[in-house]
């Protein structure tokens, strides 16, 4: 049985208290309104649905839900998510899953600037294209996307992996096309296959770091 | 006529230096010459600035009464977080222990720290790559930071923590990020923070996630749903406009703004950012505290000011001058042993000297305090250095007593602006306290 939490008559407060507290189960968050911090902080495998637009940070730092968007969510969405998945029917917008130590975040259309700053682990799917300096500093995990990405991918990446289908406008510092060998392939078909996207994973980039800035070096300042 | 006779014999001047072209100043261009790549150190500004040496507290006279120094009370306890957080947190102590990270500091350090503050009732703060057992498990009070790298940063650790700083930036470095160099990144250390073993790590000076003030309040709300809205929430700034800066972190929603000035320390970056960027922490101060009087959120938002703290006479003058509290960090590592003369041998070999060692991003600190190897980490003894810690909190907690009871204040909250003076210029203008001996605060 889902347990239905109307917006509409709750505070936001109260919605995330009966969501942190809930162990197990699905709730369905009814006239969300595009409020901020929705469903952040969960600590139980509930499923979730947000029955409309978020606002910022929602599903920030999730641990183990299943959080469903059905409309747009707004900046920092999934920011810090430590597991399970977060899935957005729609748009996102800036930093997408920033800092993101675990979990499955799915955007079935675009994402702004920054998508995967700072990622830690997450891995990212995006059905449509994302913005500039997505993967910024991003230290771990997998970012798919299918569409484009915008300038500067993966600036001052570390050892995360980047996967694009389209056209990557620019890559930042430190930010190189690496071959796609059939461990990537693989990598990529899982993750459609769990993010429930379809795209051929021998049409995708790989996009990784050259290790040219782990250290201090004369030699690189034109790279800054 | 010059005696041509004695031309041998002409008095020859004393060699003479530069007063800009100094030893330093000579030194630094050939080491730039040499290297190609600007100076990394640790700590704060070392240049002489306007700060609190220059100002005096008048005492009790004719028109104000003293307190019994040794038997009438002066009461030393602050709350902090009393704004919106459900569970603000309860000190002692009007002086807490700044953030400092585990990587820049060993584990040894962090928990002597706790340790010692622990046992005078205040807080301490995680730093730039998480929050450690050795921390959490000796500090009775802990302040998690939430910095812009995010190492390590984990919804566990906020809802154990005590409070959360948010750090947009600190004194040494106003706009920079955290920097910690390929020696102490270690398997633990790179393990915590999501990064490879043993490279040179150059943290983010922007937050992922928020830009500016609007941005920000939306955060804060976000962190005070996932922790229940039970902690206080500190917004940390480098003193660089702080009228402008406290101002805006109030209006997002800060229970406390933590100021921090340009004397104040970091693990590591460059030398001409820690002496170039930044207002001295005197100059910060009044700024700080008319933007929260203008708010009329004086003591309602507590301000917290770190930067030069080293004494009791310190702390007191930051208080008269209207801050809450303070935080100490390089003098708690001086107070744990750091740059201690006992260990001049070791200084020497390093081509420094106790009490100028500062390269403390290269790991090879003698003392076990700021460095990752455990051969000399081990040296630090965590519970006799939590135990001199201890002491000289006292020390500084008894000299703050002392000033407030000789000015007539049984609570050294009370303490007021109107207890200054000041020996300078500068500093009257900066405190905004008259110069002694006279009515005249320049610029009123």
């Amino acid at each position: 049985m889902t347990v239905e939490l109307d917006l509409a008559a709750l505070s936001v407060r109260q919605v995330n208290a009966a969501l942190q507290q809930a162990q197990e189960g699905t709730y369905r968050v009814l006239h969300p309104g595009g409020a901020h911090a929705l469903a952040c902080g969960l600590d139980a495998p509930v499923e979730i649905t947000i029955d409309g637009h978020a606002g910022y940070y929602c599903a920030g730092m999730s641990k183990d839900a299943d959080i469903t968007v059905m409309g747009n969510a707004g900046t920092g969405c999934a920011e810090n998510v430590m597991s399970g998945m977060v899935r957005v029917k729609g748009d996102v917008s800036q930093s997408l899953a920033a800092s993101g130590h675990g979990g499955l975040v799915v955007v079935e259309g675009s994402a702004s600037a920054r998508a995967g700053i700072s990622m830690k682990g997450v891995d990212i799917v995006v059905g449509g294209d994302v913005g500039h300096m997505s993967a910024f500093m991003a230290q771990a995990g997998r970012l798919v996307v299918l569409g484009d990405a915008g300038t500067d991918l993966g600036d001052s990446i570390y050892e995360a992996e980047i996967y694009i289908r389209g056209d990557v406008a620019s890559l930042g510092a430190d930010c190189i096309q690496k071959p796609m060998d059939e461990q990537h392939l693989a990598v990529v078909a899982q993750l459609l296959d769990r993010a429930k996207l379809e795209a051929d994973p021998a049409s995708f980039t790989r996009y990784g770091s050259a290790r040219k800035l782990y250290h201090f070096s004369i030699d690189h300042m034109d790279e800054y | 006529m010059p005696d041509q006779a004695d031309s041998s014999h002409i008095p020859a001047t004393v060699p003479r230096k530069s007063a800009t072209f100094d030893d330093y100043t000579l030194s630094e261009i050939r080491r730039a010459a040499q290297t190609g790549i600007y100076d990394i150190r640790g700590g704060g500004a070392k240049r002489q600035v306007p700060h609190f040496d220059d100002l005096l507290f008048l005492g009790a006279s004719m028109s104000r009464y003293p307190l019994e120094g040794y038997r009438e009370r002066c009461d030393t306890a602050v709350v902090l977080g009393s704004r919106f957080a459900s569970k603000p947190i309860e000190l002692k102590i009007p002086i807490t222990i700044a953030g400092m990270s585990f990587g820049s500091l060993s584990g040894q350090a962090k928990e002597a720290l706790g340790r010692g503050a622990s046992a005078m009732g205040t807080s301490t703060t995680t730093g730039d790559g998480g929050m450690t057992e050795e921390e959490r498990g000796h500090s009775d009070k802990l302040v998690y930071q939430v910095l812009p790298s995010r190492y390590g940063m984990n919804p566990d650790d906020l809802r154990r923590a005590d409070a959360i700083e948010i750090v947009v930036g600190q004194g040494a470095k106003p706009g920079g990020g955290g920097m910690l160099l390929g020696q102490k990144i270690t398997a633990r250390v790179a393990g915590m923070r999501t990064l490879p073993e043993g490279i040179d790590q150059r943290s983010a000076c922007r937050h992922p996630d928020w830009t500016g003030p609007d941005d920000l309040a939306i955060k804060i709300q976000e962190l005070r749903e996932i922790t229940a809205w039970e902690k206080p929430i500190y917004v940390k700034i480098g003193a660089a406009r702080p009228y402008y800066d406290t101002a805006l972190s109030v209006k997002s929603g800060a229970d406390v703004v933590v100021v921090d000035g340009m004397q104040g320390g970091t693990a590591a970056t460059q030398e001409v950012f820690i002496e170039h960027v930044g207002i001295p922490t005197l100059a910060a101060i009044p700024e700080a505290v008319r933007a929260l009087q203008e708010l009329d959120m004086h003591r309602k938002v507590q301000l917290v000011v770190s930067g030069g703290i080293r004494s009791g006479a310190d702390v007191a003058k930051a208080l008269a001058l209207g801050a809450d509290a303070v935080s100490i960090g390089t003098a708690a590592l001086v107070a744990l042993g750091d740059n201690d003369p006992a260990l001049e041998d070791e200084y020497q070999k390093m081509g420094t000297t106790a009490g100028a060692y500062d390269d403390w991003h290269e790991g090879n600190d003698p003392a076990g305090i700021t460095t990752q190897r455990p051969e000399l980490a081990q040296r630090l003894d965590p519970i006799k250095a939590g135990r001199r810690l201890a002491n000289y909190l006292t020390v500084m907690t008894m000299e703050l007593q002392t000033l407030a009871r000789a000015n007539g204040k049984s609570n050294v909250l009370n303490l007021e602006p109107e207890d200054l003076v000041a020996l300078t210029v500068e500093a009257a203008a900066m405190a905004r306290v008259p110069l002694a001996g006279t009515s005249w605060i320049p610029g009123t």
